[in-house]
């Protein structure tokens, strides 16, 4: 690991294949002793970056972004310049990564704030129970396709799923999408077949209230990867929505609790 | 005796090249080196294909003894079914750090030709083989051959990757076809013999992940012989393939349709747009082989002379990424430990649950892909 200063306040970190543990303790202390920039170079794999600063500093990352890219993060801005692996944005709270390639598994995991911004594909169970609170309202926006389990348990926030990759016949997202969904809100370019849908949401088609929210969310994707948003809205959108915001509240409850309405 | 499965978060690696140009150790020890992470040290291991040019004629036998005494009851064994045609100390190094952990077996390695008159009547000469791997894994105390394919070998223990990458000397070798594993053992013990790879023949296992059917499939396989004496699920993988792909000759994808088999209603839905032959095979394969399917979280590679292939679990329960550059093939468990040896892949993708990569040579063609080849 070599480690300089390039201007003031911004440092350069060579990474190689340094342990993680050496790599984020560094990192922190440079942010600690004023740093606003920090470039990494030659990432290869490491986990965990970007956790535990409170401190707004931007994090660019050349190279491939370890497992867990900015769990917890609250509050630094990440970039990657290279692809991602598993768990990007795991159980995040606020902040901002934006991802130059693709991503893997349990993206978004628990994200119950901040903006993950993803320009290529993302594995499975992505977004898989993100939720939101009162006015933290996390958005997770992919440019490519999502595999199976898409926004499985979803329970708050924003999934937007744009495809823009997509070749004639392939689908955008994979089977059990939104099954157990019981909040937020997912926005898909494009269709996606019933039967990949669990049988806890409804389909709609986007109206002029999804359209500002659309316009508002995609402002920042747009200027990360130089797509227009209108561009990114010539082609319809299909919205998904739960239909209950317990669908498994009658699973294991007593008779006597749905009889009186205390479980409804 | 301990017989549970096991639950981890292990890393594996795999690196061939479809033209059978051979590749030195250093890859492979790079690439599972820098994913040490995903073990804890209580097992790695390698297996390498092309590395006995010489003796390519002939049975290698890697043999583990906890002693060097039961040696000579090894070799009686082998004599019984062989002629040894040379027989050596697997050449090690000394790794201090893993003397700390436990004391290393002694290995021994056994280049073996066939006698015509120990095999049993309608019995091949692979089924000859089995037997005789079988013999000194359950009739030997202390002994445990963990390869006996031709011009192949399966290296490993208990340490970290490079501690017995350092140990076989790893980086000395050469080989077509390399797979590599780092464990972490939870349900089961972390011994010499449970480290991955698993072999059998040619046929060489690494897994990262539990199988919970291992119980149904342990039955299964001793049905047909097999017998499973490494205290670990993934041996069983490997003798589902020597049934699968070698006795009963399925074809690659069947075989892999048979492991990670579709769900019905991805069967039923086939029929549904259409595609009557596929239905059709699927369902006869969920029937016939529904003891054969492997249920619970993994990711696993599996290697033998003609190449490799990877596979998930059917829903993805595990990592898995894939990469392509010229005639070279990377697997692994993250796409760190494919560029750490590859810097700029022509491609890499992550494949989708139950969907094999068949990276096989150039020179074999997927439906002449069977065994014993003719």
């Amino acid at each position: 690991m070599e480690v300089k200063q390039v201007s003031e306040n911004v440092y350069e970190i060579v990474c190689g294949t340094v342990h993680y543990k050496e790599l984020n303790t560094k990192i922190k202390d440079l942010v600690k002793a004023g740093a606003e920039k920090i470039i990494l170079k030659e990432v290869y794999g490491q986990r965990y970056i970007g956790t535990g600063i409170k401190e707004s500093v931007k994090i660019d990352i050349y190279g491939t972004a370890g497992n867990d890219l900015g769990i917890f993060l609250y509050g630094p801005e990440i970039e990657v310049f290279g692809n991602a692996q598993d768990g990007v944005g795991n159980t995040m709270m606020a902040g901002k990564i934006i991802v130059r390639g693709h991503a893997g598994d349990v993206c978004g995991y628990g994200m119950r704030g901040g903006k993950v911004y993803i320009e290529g594909d993302v594995g499975y169970r992505v977004g898989i129970h993100m939720k939101g609170y009162k006015h933290l309202i996390p958005t997770f926006i992919i440019g490519g396709k999502a595999g199976n389990f898409f926004g499985e348990y979803m329970a708050g926030g924003r999934l937007i799923l744009l495809g823009l990759n997509r070749k004639p016949g392939e689908d955008i997202v994979g089977d059990y999408c939104a099954t157990g969904m019981h909040g937020g809100v997912m926005y898909i370019r494009g269709e996606v077949p019933q039967r990949y849908l669990g049988k806890e949401v409804r389909v709609f088609e986007v109206d002029e209230e999804d359209m500002k929210i659309l316009r508002e969310e995609l402002k920042g994707f747009s200027e990360a990867f130089s797509i227009p948003v209108e561009e990114i809205l010539s082609e319809p959108f299909t919205k998904i929505v739960p239909v209950s915001a317990r669908p498994y509240g009658r699973m294991y409850a007593h008779r006597w609790g749905i009889a009186s309405g205390l479980i409804k | 005796m301990i017989e549970r499965c096991e639950m981890s978060g292990c890393g594996l690696a795999g690196i061939v090249n479809r033209d059978g140009k051979k590749i030195s150790g250093k890859y492979i020890y790079d690439s599972i080196t820098s994913m040490k992470e995903r073990g804890n040290g209580m097992g790695a291991g390698y297996a390498a294909y092309g590395i006995y040019p010489d003796m390519a004629e002939y049975y290698a036998f890697h043999v583990m003894l906890d002693d060097l005494d039961v040696e000579s009851e090894v070799k009686a064994v082998l004599n019984r079914f062989f002629k040894i045609v040379k027989s050596e100390i697997i050449p090690t190094k000394s790794v201090p750090s893993l003397y700390k952990k436990t004391k290393p077996p002694v290995f021994y390695r056994y280049f073996v030709e066939p006698k015509e008159d120990a095999k049993l009547p309608l019995e091949s000469e692979e089924d000859m083989v089995v037997r005789s791997v079988m013999t000194i894994n359950d009739g030997i105390e202390g002994a445990y051959v963990i390869s006996s394919g031709k011009n192949m070998g399966a290296f490993k223990g208990v340490g970290h990757p490079d501690e017995i990458g350092d140990f076989f000397e790893i980086k000395e070798y050469e080989g077509y076809i390399w797979l590599a594993h780092t464990r972490f053992p939870t349900n089961t013990p972390g011994w010499w013999g449970g480290a991955h790879p698993f072999t059998l023949l040619d046929w060489a296992i690494v897994h990262n992940g539990e199988i919970t059917s291992y119980g149904t499939n342990k039955r299964y396989v001793e049905m047909f012989g097999y017998k499973c004496t490494l205290l670990t699920d993934t041996e069983v993988a490997a003798y589902l393939f020597d049934l699968l792909f070698r006795k009963h000759r399925l074809p690659i994808r069947a075989v892999f349709m048979a492991m990670a088999a579709p769900f019905w209603k991805d069967v039923d839905y086939y029929k549904e747009i259409g595609m009557e032959r596929l239905f059709d095979v699927a369902k006869m394969i969920r029937t016939v082989y529904a003891p054969a399917m492997l249920n619970g979280p993994f990711a696993m590679l599996f290697a033998f002379k003609d190449g490799v292939i990877g596979f998930n679990d059917r829903i993805k329960l595990r990592p898995f990424v894939a990469a392509i550059n010229g005639d070279t093939v990377y697997m692994a468990s993250e796409e760190s430990a494919i560029r750490v040896v590859c810097k700029e892949p022509e491609k890499v993708w992550m494949p989708k649950a139950g969907e094999p990569v068949i990276a096989l040579l150039n020179h074999c063609k997927e439906e002449d892909v069977c065994y014993p080849a003719e």
